[in-house]
């Protein structure tokens, strides 16, 4: 296995400081190291991070791999900095055995360009009518912990509630997507403003909040563990705030998408009127929502940011609104539309982007050697980060599959240079190692 | 004029009073014996209806072809597009033939917004889901001027499903344009939920809006609201928003009555004061062939091949 020796990057924005590599682990931090044998990385003016941990990524295998792979996807979480995703349930079969979380992980592994923590969908088949094995795929060879019907919400409160309380068994956490379905049936974007003139049905907020309200105080009662998937509204952030004061174990996410874009895209935007890119669950809102979520995720009321990475095929955008599939892919520009939204704001300093994008996430997750700080003995598992470049986004360039990126054409900061997982670089100079 | 018409928003007061300006002329020739022009000799339409509207299909036909264009109809159902090809493999296989306006009704909002970056032709909305049917606004706007003699400060009250209507949308932005007063009549679960960032006036109370309505435009209520929990039965809903002969004795007396159509009579209105001479209905689908002309000779008539 090469050995590493990393000149000058800034640890967490901190700063140069050189990093060797040996075996996998970082061996020694500090300044002017010699590394006999180490291949030299100059990462003069490069930030360094630890590994991004991904809770929410859709990598499609089994099922839909015309949108996306194991590997594929894998890929595209490599050149986004990313060293480890979670991979939701929703595939054909749903990952709800021990057999097709194994089967996901093992695909994982084999690409090698990332870890991939299978979730393990809560009900049989995401139908929502009773619990799947949860245990025989926590103790499976993928050990899976989070467990979500992301997609559809567990929306009956009994179901949920009995979720909550079998995981603690082995310390799993339930993620929900808090969609009340009665109040979002045939939903198309945001309900507001921009909704009522377009004649589009609107998707409330109220049918988030009522959602995230009842399983806070289900989790509270019962003692457990909930995640909340994607949070999107102003109300949302001010429910958990509040459930957090209390001192219930509830941690929640936000996507990148949900930190930039607003729902008025979807009547005015370069890429035109009713473009369904913008068409996402749950659907972009509104500027007010979007400062609110900055202010969350800054106040640590939201723990970490997930991207909600969903490929579709072309075919399932170039349509008229309703008819297009919901979802965005996120992997290769979330690090550059936090940096565009949190950093060059002045919300976040790059050790507060580590904790959301590293730290938290793989505390949420279990994950064992990931979102740990970049010092000797840890897994070298870290990302460099040039913070002065400036990228035209251009999904043909993209490792996924995939082209359903709502930046295209738009100039974002920052470039993911390099990601090592465990002492291995999986892209290099940019590019796939 | 713009390449397109596809939101009454698209129009500015100049474009909205010179398709008005165009129709007055238009509809001279309608009442001679021989109603046809050579103007659009040559040129395609296309009405591309992916929704069943028989009434607003053979509108747009009798103005193509009024104007001598070759009209070319192309229904949902029999066609490729009932096997399941995309509204984009319709629009190449349109644009491969020669289109030179495709008219367009679709049940989703903003198709025809998508058909317009895929087609080269003036694209032409026909009614869109729950968002506009701009050609609709301007043959009620034509009816609306005819009657009044102008709309400038003219108070029209629009009563009904507000939330599901294109008509409603694309009514509220043309007339604000063209300078009328508009008020939206409704219970609460038919308005948008931010209504009242349009430019108009919302009421809960019809018998209160009706003095002060010089035009009174009563909106289809779909037979799918029914059983939604939007109102609790057709009878209530009639009692408290639907047109009688009572509530048109409290309108003035030169007030008129509108409805798009189709209408539910008995329900949002009453057969008798559809049928009486202060309704405008009938005028209204006689304007519509004629204001469908004026729109398709101003987006395809300066270029004659």
């Amino acid at each position: 296995m090469t050995d590493y020796l990393i000149k000058g990057a800034r640890i967490l924005g901190g700063e140069p400081r050189d990093i060797l590599i040996r075996d996998g682990l970082v061996a020694e931090v500090g300044g002017g190291l010699g590394g006999a044998g180490a291949a030299v990385i100059d990462a003069d003016g490069l930030i360094a991070l630890p590994g991004l941990v991904d809770l929410h990524t859709h990598l499609r295998e089994p099922g839909r791999e015309d949108a996306e792979t194991v590997e594929s996807g894998t890929r595209a979480a490599a050149l986004g900095g990313f060293t480890a995703v979670h991979a939701m349930a929703n595939t054909s079969p749903v990952a709800d055995t021990a057999g097709v979380v194994e089967q996901v992980w093992r695909l994982g592994q084999e690409a090698g360009y990332c870890e991939v923590r299978p979730v393990g969908a809560v009900t049989a088949g995401l139908a929502g009518r009773q619990l799947a094995e949860l245990g025989a795929m926590a103790d499976s060879a993928a050990g899976v912990r989070v467990f979500s019907d992301d997609g559809m919400c567990v929306s009956d409160a009994v179901l949920m509630r009995r979720a909550l309380e079998y995981v603690k068994a082995f310390d799993g956490v339930i993620a929900q997507h808090a969609q009340e379905s009665r109040l979002t049936e045939g939903a198309q974007m945001n309900e507001g403003a921009v909704s009522g003139r377009l004649g589009l049905t609107g998707w409330p907020a109220v049918a988030e909040e009522a959602i995230i309200s009842r399983d806070c105080l289900l989790a509270a009662h019962v003692g457990s563990r909930l995640h909340v998937c994607h949070v999107s509204t102003a109300g949302s952030v001010e429910i958990i705030r509040w459930a957090k004061s209390k001192g219930w174990n509830v941690t929640a996410e936000v996507t990148p998408h949900h930190l930039l874009l607003t729902d008025d895209l979807v009547e005015r935007s370069p890429l035109g009127s009713y473009n369904p890119i913008y068409k996402v669950n749950p659907p972009l809102r509104t500027r007010e929502d979007v400062e609110a979520l900055r202010a969350g995720l800054a106040d640590g009321t939201i723990d970490c940011v997930a991207t909600d990475h969903a490929p579709h095929p072309v075919e399932s955008k170039e349509t008229e609104w309703s008819a297009a599939a919901m979802g965005m892919i996120g992997l290769e520009t979330a690090l550059s539309v936090v940096h565009a939204a949190m950093v060059e704001t002045g919300l976040l300093d790059w050790a507060a982007v580590a904790d959301r994008m590293s730290y938290r996430p793989a505390r949420i997750g279990r994950v064992a050697g990931q979102g740990r700080p970049v010092e000797p003995g840890e897994a070298a598992n870290l990302t460099l980060y040039d913070p002065a470049a400036r990228t035209e986004v251009d999904p043909r360039g993209f490792a996924s599959k995939s082209r359903n990126t709502p930046y295209e054409g738009l100039t974002l900061p920052g470039r993911v240079v390099a990601t090592f997982l465990r002492g291995r670089p999986t892209v290099l100079e940019g590019k796939l190692a | 004029m713009r390449r397109h018409l596809i939101s009454a928003a698209d129009l500015s007061r100049d474009d909205a009073t010179l398709i008005l300006d165009t129709a007055d002329e238009l509809a001279r020739v309608s009442d001679r014996s021989i109603k046809k022009l050579p103007t659009l000799r040559g040129r395609t339409v296309v009405n591309l209806f992916f929704e069943d509207s028989t009434r607003t299909r053979i509108s747009f036909e009798a103005a193509a072809k009024r104007l001598s264009a070759d009209v070319i109809n192309f229904s949902a159902k029999g066609s490729s597009v009932s096997k399941g090809e995309s509204l984009k493999d319709t629009a190449l296989t349109l644009q491969a033939m020669g289109a030179d306006a495709v008219v367009i009704r679709h049940s989703a909002s903003g198709a025809p917004h998508r058909l317009a970056n895929w087609v080269d032709g003036s694209v032409v909305n026909a009614g869109d889901g729950t968002h506009e049917h701009p050609t609709q606004a301007l043959l009620d706007a034509f009816t609306m001027r005819r009657r009044l003699g102008t709309l400038e400060d003219r108070r029209v009250t629009i009563v009904g499903d507000v939330l599901h209507s294109r008509v409603a949308r694309s009514n509220v932005l043309l007339l604000n344009t063209l300078g009328a007063q508009v008020t939206l009549v409704a219970p609460p679960t038919l308005l948008p939920v931010t209504v009242e960032s349009w430019p108009c006036e919302v009421s809960y109370d019809l018998d209160a809006a009706l003095p002060k309505s010089d035009v009174v435009m009563m909106l289809r209520v779909q037979s799918e609201r029914m059983n939604a929990a939007y109102f609790p039965s057709a009878r209530e809903y009639s009692r408290r928003y639907g047109l009688d002969r009572d509530r048109l004795a409290r309108m003035p007396e030169d007030a008129i009555v509108m409805h798009p159509g189709p209408m539910n009579r008995g329900m949002e209105i009453a057969a008798e004061v559809a049928d009486c001479a202060r309704s405008t209905i009938v005028e209204q689908v006689a304007n519509g062939v004629t204001i469908r002309m004026a729109v398709l000779y101003l987006l395809l008539g300066g270029e004659t091949q």
